[in-house]
């Protein structure tokens, strides 16, 4: 009886978890079906596709818009995290080691900066990218996604700080280490975990970027690739290319998906760190 | 050099100005992609600036504010806000939940499944935005196709052309999207539990329903209650979905959408800016209580 009992109870739970599982991927799998196929058999609605093609592919590849969005999307967030991680880890140390005053303030601060509406600084903004000139270039984007970025990681990387023990630095400042050898020398090599987490977040976000990408930038060339694929229209709302468009969202989240699965584990602990366990 | 206790243990209190030194990058780069353009946009809200002439701007007062709170789309726009916030956070918490309490058993394949739960978090807005768009196709949609099949509904449902509708598929992409996020804070509180909580329940047999109803809820309450107001303020500053499948029809837009189409669109920066500080209003109501719920926490780190 009890057998039977435990017996039924896993089979509730596994379909729970299949359940669950095609809800999270089924619209994904229904992009790359979509993408397979011709535009003849596009309508089709067959679950499993009997006869595919990768002609969208290599139509999108064969892009030139589409190339230089998706090169102006990596360099962007390559160089938001990269500057995201070096003012972060370097502001980190400080807040996470030392008591001083004015540093609540800053940690309370960089808080409230991660719910501002991002649409309230637009305006702001679009002055400034004006006034240095970088209207329509990478800078700007990189400018303007720091506002999502730094705060964030500033936050999660003065936890991770915080939890590394008091006594390797006391060690180092016996052995007369200056404050900057021990951030890079002795710190640096323990926070390698903190900042492939915040790394990879903070990647994520300015790879999925829109509001600033769509504001600030005005010519194909310098557009990032949410933004070209949120323009990709054809004439009516019927006769959109839909094939591409699939095509098009699935190399774009490709990247994503792969990084993801090899690196769920430091990804949920940072993005776990960076809210409710603060 | 930097040694807090004197041989007596007596702390020594010295300024230390090398500590802003390691601060500055980071406030320079906070105050110029945050507090300046936030507050040149607040300024903006008080004059006649547009897209073209942000140099020469007249002080006209509160008029924008004024216009603002006479304009039928605002309100509509505040609504369309609340109204996806106010039903996709909680749909998020009740389905983040049991996809948490799936993840926090102990089962094969639970990495395979924190990394498939992921997936849609993962996924870029846009990209959501545009497959759901597809698959909700009036016409072709494989979601009107299957409801067809399975004979739910007579004829196709225009989840997207339809105004009423249109929102109905915002909140269910949005729900799609950031259950995971959902699911993963939750996920964190359960963790942080003292586990023995769940075996002694389990031990005495006492069934899952009550367990939950009676241990797991009350212990979760000050996450829950983190989760939900984080996850509110996210979504009432919510873009990119809205602005993809409302496809420019105004009765759908919400106050960033409503912002921004009169800040870029209309190159009417200080209305749109009038408008944008109107949402950080609202924002800044709703963060005082999360602020002050998370103080506590806060008081943890240092």
């Amino acid at each position: 009886m009890w057998k039977y009992k435990k017996l039924i109870k896993n089979c509730v739970f596994y379909t729970l978890c299949l359940l669950v599982a095609v809800c999270c991927l089924f619209p994904f799998y229904w992009a790359i079906v979509s993408s397979l196929l011709d535009s003849a058999h596009l309508f089709s609605t067959e679950l499993w596709p009997s006869k595919i093609t990768l002609a969208n592919y290599r139509h999108v590849f064969g892009d030139a818009t589409f190339g230089s969005s998706f090169l102006n999307s990596v360099v962007v967030a390559l160089l938001t995290t990269l500057l995201t991680l070096t003012v972060c880890l370097l502001a980190a140390y400080p807040l996470a080691r030392h008591k001083f005053p004015g540093r609540k303030r800053v940690l309370m601060t960089a808080l409230s900066v991660t719910t501002l509406p991002y649409v309230a600084v637009l305006s702001g903004m679009f002055e400034l990218i004006r006034i240095l000139d970088i209207y329509n270039e990478k800078a700007a984007l990189v400018l303007s996604y720091m506002i999502i970025t730094a705060p964030f990681t500033l936050w999660v990387m003065t936890n991770f700080m915080n939890s590394i023990p008091k006594e390797i630095e006391e060690a180092a400042i016996i052995d007369g280490a200056s404050k900057y050898v021990i951030l890079t020398k002795v710190f640096f090599p323990l926070l390698k975990p903190a900042v492939v987490t915040t790394g990879l977040l903070a990647f994520i976000a300015a790879w999925n970027e829109f509001l600033f990408a769509l504001t600030f930038t005005l010519t194909n060339q310098a557009r990032t690739v949410p933004v070209s694929l949120a323009l990709f229209t054809g004439a009516t709302q019927h006769e959109l290319p839909w094939g591409l468009i699939m095509a098009a969202s699935v190399i774009v989240t490709l990247p994503l998906v792969v990084l993801v699965v090899i690196f769920q584990r430091r990804i949920i602990s940072g993005l776990t760190a960076g809210s409710v366990k603060g | 050099m930097q040694i807090n206790f004197t041989p007596l243990g007596r702390k020594v209190k010295k300024t230390n100005f090398s500590h802003w030194a390691f601060l500055a990058p980071c406030l320079v780069v906070l105050v110029l992609s945050a507090g300046w353009p936030l507050l040149r946009t607040i300024y903006f809200s008080f004059t006649d600036a547009t897209l073209d002439n942000l140099k020469e701007t007249n002080f006209i007062g509160a008029d924008n504010f004024i216009s603002l709170v006479r304009d039928q789309d605002w309100w509509q726009a505040v609504l369309n806000t609340f109204v996806i916030a106010f039903v996709s956070v909680p749909m998020e918490t009740v389905l983040g939940m049991v996809i948490a309490l799936i993840l926090h058993r102990n089962f094969r394949g639970r990495g395979l499944m924190r990394a498939i739960v992921l997936i849609p978090w993962t996924i870029p807005t846009i990209v959501s935005a545009r497959m759901w768009a597809w698959m909700l196709n009036d016409v072709y949609g494989i979601v009107n196709e299957l409801l067809l099949r399975a004979s739910v509904i007579d004829s196709p449902i225009p989840w997207i052309a339809s105004s009423s509708l249109s929102i109905v598929s915002i909140i269910l992409v949005d729900v799609w999207k950031t259950t995971p996020y959902m699911a993963l804070l939750l996920l964190a509180g359960l963790q942080s539990l003292p586990q023995d909580c769940f075996e002694a329940a389990d031990v005495d047999g006492i069934p899952f329903g009550k367990s939950f109803a009676r241990i797991i809820l009350p212990l979760m309450k000050p996450t829950i209650i983190v989760a939900v107001i984080f996850r509110t303020l996210d979504a009432i500053r919510i873009f990119d979905l809205v602005y993809i499948l409302s496809s420019g029809n105004s009765a759908n837009a919400t106050m960033s959408v409503y912002a921004r189409k009169h800040l870029v669109d209309y190159t009417d920066v200080g209305f749109g800016s009038a408008a944008a500080t109107a949402l950080l209003f609202f924002i800044a109501f709703l963060s005082v209580f999360y602020v002050s719920f998370n103080r506590k926490k806060l008081y943890d780190v240092g």
